[in-house]
Formats: structure tokens, sequence, C-alpha cells
């Protein structure tokens, strides 16, 4: 039988980021397999901690550069296919020029080719044009804004949406060319206008698209995005892959926007994300992912 | 070319006499003898404008010295030396040394530009960046774009094209040697089908010619050859006709073999009726520091005449001068 203090050994080997292999060794190598059996089901502890260690759980994440971590994240969400479709959107939509630029290098180290090709050649569905453009952006990030332009444009947005049932608008070339080429600035005052222009936020209008919706909302107002990646992650309900978003959103946005993902996490559900997280996560991932919300307070 | 320590840099010699100058150009640097002047600036200020001292100062420097030129004449005219050349010198000479004296990057960006803003936009510009500029070069020019205009070049080109060929210049190339072999075949076959069989497939075409790496694309074509028993290259028909398949054949023969498709671009600019200065300007210009001494060679060899000889008889006066200058150039 374990001992209790084996227990809380094993227990301290197992926690901060390291873990002590002595100790691992030479306690569970002397166990019998019940007794391992029984305290990994006794602790809640080590699933918690495999979301610590496991390949893109908080600690790997966290410790990895940035752009690896995309360039890694993008890998991944192909290999997944359409169900994580919207991290490619997210990755594309949200980082800035020079992030985004970093991360397609990090691939070619990485993988020996580019996101852009890949890409291309595994989204094979209606998203395809949409995504090869939003990751091949460089968009400009000054403070220039052409008004008539960006009316213009949301005129365009307009009449593609009307003529969704004909044509799905993601697959339309001008909606494909604002949305990946446009700078972020200007995007917003073309939301704008179409507000004005067609009676309702274009988030509203595109949301039988998924990844349209995505798009937009990444564009325009990311933690509306994140919110909601948050919300599907927590429920109980997820399945893994989507679980795996609280990390990524946690760890990728920590030192970005988290201030006003927190924001509007406490806006739409009532209670503050921390509160959240203190209620329904457990041990050392609990407290990892409560060190990260707590950066820059 | 500029050195560390000791050594006195000479920017320009001239027979005219133009304003005496000591330059402090920070420690590295001793002062310039006086004497040996930048007559650069006395070419242009104040003596009307002589554009042969123009050519053959401009003409014989390199980049790092042309900038430190355009350095120099702000400081002691406090005016662009960029601006004044443009309202004094005209014409295709003018463009010509506009496009030479700004920095490389600067200059790619210009061409792409001016290339977007015709009328019928000049698709070699744009396939010439995506398929033979290194992805780092194509890098550098488009952020000497935004600088410049304000905007992505990818958002112009975009609004000012339909089609895919803008979006290529998007992508940002794996530029190693890593190549997969299954792949070269399959997407050999591919090709094959769009080139040869007219399948179309424009979609597919597309997206391997400018998505895949150059060292893949290679392979690809090696892939062809060895399936085929000819190189891609000879099945690509000019068919007047067909304006989708025009831009793959060109992005084919830029990836394939760069040097041979600028021959090709300058030998059609002097033959053409009239001569088109602009694409004559743009090749002699953008490879002067590169390799405009292979594609010397190589014109040489196809058309049994120096290029220098072809320039001199198809162009004229300070242009003419201008052009031999840059043709001349030993680096």
């Amino acid at each position: 039988m374990a001992g209790s203090h084996e227990v809380d050994t094993l227990t301290k080997a197992f926690s901060g980021f390291g873990v002590d292999e002595k100790t691992l060794i030479s306690i569970l190598g002397k166990w019998h397999p019940d007794q391992t059996k029984t305290f990994r089901k006794g602790t809640q502890f080590f699933i918690q901690d495999e979301r610590l260690f496991e390949r893109w759980g908080a600690v790997v994440l966290w410790t990895m550069h940035p752009w690896e971590r995309d360039a890694r994240l993008i890998k991944d969400a192909l290999i997944d296919g359409p169900k994580s479709y919207n991290v490619v959107v997210e990755i594309g939509c949200t980082r800035s020029s020079e992030e985004l630029l970093g991360a397609r290098r990090a691939y070619h180290s990485l993988y020996d080719r580019s996101i852009e090709e890949d890409v291309a050649s595994s989204v094979t569905g209606v998203e395809r044009k949409l995504f090869v453009a939003l990751v091949s952006s460089y968009r400009y990030e000054g403070p220039k804004v052409n008004e008539e332009t960006a009316k213009s444009e949301a005129k365009t947005l307009c009449n593609a949406v009307k003529n969704a049932a004909k044509k799905n608008p993601m697959e339309e070339e001008e909606v494909v060319r604002i949305l990946s080429t446009r700078s972020k600035l200007h995007l917003k005052s073309v939301f704008k206008h179409y507000k004005e222009m067609c009676g309702k936020d274009i988030e509203e209008d595109v949301a039988p698209h998924l990844s349209l919706k995505h798009t937009v909302q990444c564009l325009s107002t990311p933690q509306t995005y994140f919110v909601k990646v948050l919300d599907e992650a927590i429920n109980p309900d997820a399945d893994e892959n989507t679980k795996e978003g609280l990390t990524r959103v946690i760890v990728t946005r920590a030192d970005v926007d988290m201030k006003a993902i927190k924001e509007e996490y406490h806006k739409q559900n009532g209670i503050t994300l921390i509160e959240k997280i203190e209620h329904m996560a457990n041990g050392n991932f609990k407290d990892f992912l409560l060190t990260l919300l707590a950066r820059g307070e | 070319m500029p050195t560390n320590g000791g050594d006195v840099v000479e920017i320009g010699v001239g027979e005219q006499c133009g304003n005496v100058v000591d330059i402090d150009l920070g420690e590295q640097w001793r002062p310039l003898r006086p004497g040996k002047l930048t007559a650069s600036t006395g070419a242009v200020a104040g003596w009307g404008t002589d554009e042969k001292a123009i050519i053959s100062i401009m003409g014989h420097r390199n980049a790092v010295q042309r900038k430190l030129i355009r350095q120099a004449y702000e400081e002691i005219y406090q005016e662009d030396l960029i601006k004044r050349l443009e309202s004094e010198l005209s014409g295709h000479f003018e463009k010509a040394v506009f496009r030479w004296v700004l920095d490389p990057a600067d200059r790619d960006a210009v061409l792409a530009n001016v290339a977007m803003k015709q009328s019928k936009v000049d698709y070699h510009v744009i396939i010439e960046l995506s398929c033979i500029y290194s992805p780092e070069e194509l890098l550098a020019v488009k952020r000497a774009y935004q600088a410049r205009f304000k905007h992505s070049m990818e958002e112009d080109l975009a609004s000012h094209t339909s089609g895919d060929l803008g979006k290529a210049l998007g992508i940002y190339r794996y530029d190693g040697d890593e190549i997969d072999a299954r792949l070269a075949k399959s997407e050999a076959n591919v090709l094959h089908n769009a080139i040869k069989e007219k399948v179309f497939n424009h979609e597919e075409v597309i997206r391997i010619v400018s998505t895949r790496s150059k060292a893949q694309l290679m392979a690809t074509f090696n892939r062809y050859k060895d399936k085929y028993d000819t190189a891609i290259t000879k099945h690509l028909v000019d068919d007047p006709s067909d304006q989708y398949l025009a831009a793959v054949r060109t992005s084919i023969r830029c990836i394939n073999d760069p040097k041979k498709y600028y021959e090709k671009v300058i030998r059609n600019a002097l033959n053409k009726p009239g001569t088109d200065e602009d694409a004559l300007t743009r090749v002699i210009v953008t490879r002067a520091e590169k390799d405009l001494k292979e594609i010397k060679e190589l014109y040489y060899k196809r058309n049994s005449v120096s290029l220098d000889h072809a320039v001199a008889k198809e162009t004229s006066g300070d242009y003419e001068a201008f052009l031999l200058t840059l043709l001349g150039k030993e680096d």
C-alpha cells in the first residue's frame, strides 16, 4: 500500500516546472502496478499535470518562442482538419504582421515547407482561398485609412452577403481580397460602414459561414472570439480538441490582450475568468493558468 | 566601396568645381580630401544640369555610394537629390537615373507600383518578384513599399488586378534545399496535364507554381523531364489567346532559368518597334549589380551581337549613354 508519505513525496516530485526523476524512480519503481493504478485514480493531479506537460500542454507552449508556438499550432491544426480550422484563422488574423511573418519563418525551419503551401494543399474545401490568403498576409499597420475605399468595400461585402444563397461569400474573390489584404484599421472602418449600410453587424450576417465569422471577429474584436473559445473549452462536455482552447488562449494571449479578454469574459458570463478557473481546474495546472492570468496586473 | 577606419572615401571625381566638402560620416570616415569633390553636387546645382557628369558619376557608383551621395547632397543643399533630378532631367533618361539612385528594395517597390498602375498591368514585374527574387529580397521590397506608399503591396496589387497573380506575391516561400520526391512526382503530373493535355485544373497549377519552394519546383521540373522526356519549358507554347497559361508559363520560365528569362525580356524590348524603354531600363537597372554580366553573355550567344551594340543601335542621347555605362560596369 502506498503510504501517504510516498504520495506526498510524489506530489512534490511533480510540482513546479520540472520532474524530480530520482524520487519518481525510487518510489514508482518499487510500486506494484495496483499501487500505481490506485495512485493515478486517487489523485486528479496526474491528469492535470498531463495538461501541463503533454505535447501542447501549458508549460510546453509557454516555454516556446511565440513564433515556434504559432508554427506548431498551425501544423497541428492542419493535421486535425476542419474541427481545428478556427486555429488557422486565429493565428492568421490575431497576430501582428511581424508575428505572423515570424511564425512563417519558424515553420520553414521546423518543417522545411511554408505554411502557405501546406495550407494550400491540405485545405481542400471552400475555405482554401480564404485561408491561404489569411496566412500569406503582411498587412500595413500604419494609421492611414481611405474612407472612400472603406465605404465602397463595405458595399461590396454587403452585396456578397445578400448574394450568399447563390454563392458562398467565402469563395468571393472580393471578399477574400478585402479581408486578407487590408489593414486592420481600414477594416474597422469597413465594418463600421457595413453596419450603417446593411443594417446589421457583419459578424451576424456571416454567422452561417463559421470560418468567415471567425475571420471577421478575429480582425475586429478578437476578445469576443477568444471568450467564445474559452467558453467552449471550459464546458465539461467539451471534447479533447475543444478543451485545448483553454491552454492555447491563455498562453498565447497572456501578454497581449488578456485584460480585454477577461473583461469581455466577465461581461458575457457574470463571473470572472479567474473565478471560473479557480472553480473548475485543479492542482498545478490551475496554478499555472492563474499565474499566467495574473501577469501584467 | 566604403571601408573601415583609415581610408579616404572618394565619392566622386570631376572636372568641374563644385563645393569643397568635408563630410563627417562618423568615426570610421576621414573627411574627404579637399580637391576631391562630390562632383555630382556640382553637376546638378547651379551650373545647369550636366547630364554627362551625372551619367559618369552615378553610373559608376554602387548602392552604398549612391546613398552617400544622396545624403551629402541633402546636407549641402537641403533638398533631396531625387527631387532635383526629377525636375532637371526628363524622359527615359530621368526614369533610368531615378531608378538607379534609389535603394534596391525601394526601387523594386517603385517599379512594382508603376507596373500595377498601368491600364494593362505589367505582370512580368510581379512574376519576377514572386519567382526570381529570393523570399528575403521580396520581403525587403514589401517593407520598402509600405514605407513609401503607406499601403501593403498586396493590397494595392489585389485592388488593381483580378485573379490569382496578386495572391502569389503574398507567399513567403520556403527558401531551403529540402524537397519531397513523392510530391515532385505527383505535381509534375498535374503540370503535365494542364500544359500538354490542356486538362484545365487552374487552381492546382497556380497552387503549385505560386506556393512551392524553388528547390521543390526544380525537383518537379526535373521529374517532369524524366517522365516525359522533354523539359517542361519546351512544352510551354506561347498562345496569345490563353491568358491564364501566360502567367503560368512566365512563372515557370522565371523559376527554371532567370537569366534566360531576362535575356528574352531584353531581346523583346529591343526588337519591339519603338523599343520598350521601360522594360529595358528595368532589367538593366535591377540586374546591374546582380547578374547583368551573365545576361549579356547569354544575349551575345543568342543574338551574335553584343548587348552594348544592340542598345546603342536602339537608343540614343543621354539615355543611351547611361545604359551603356551601366552595362560597362565591372563590379
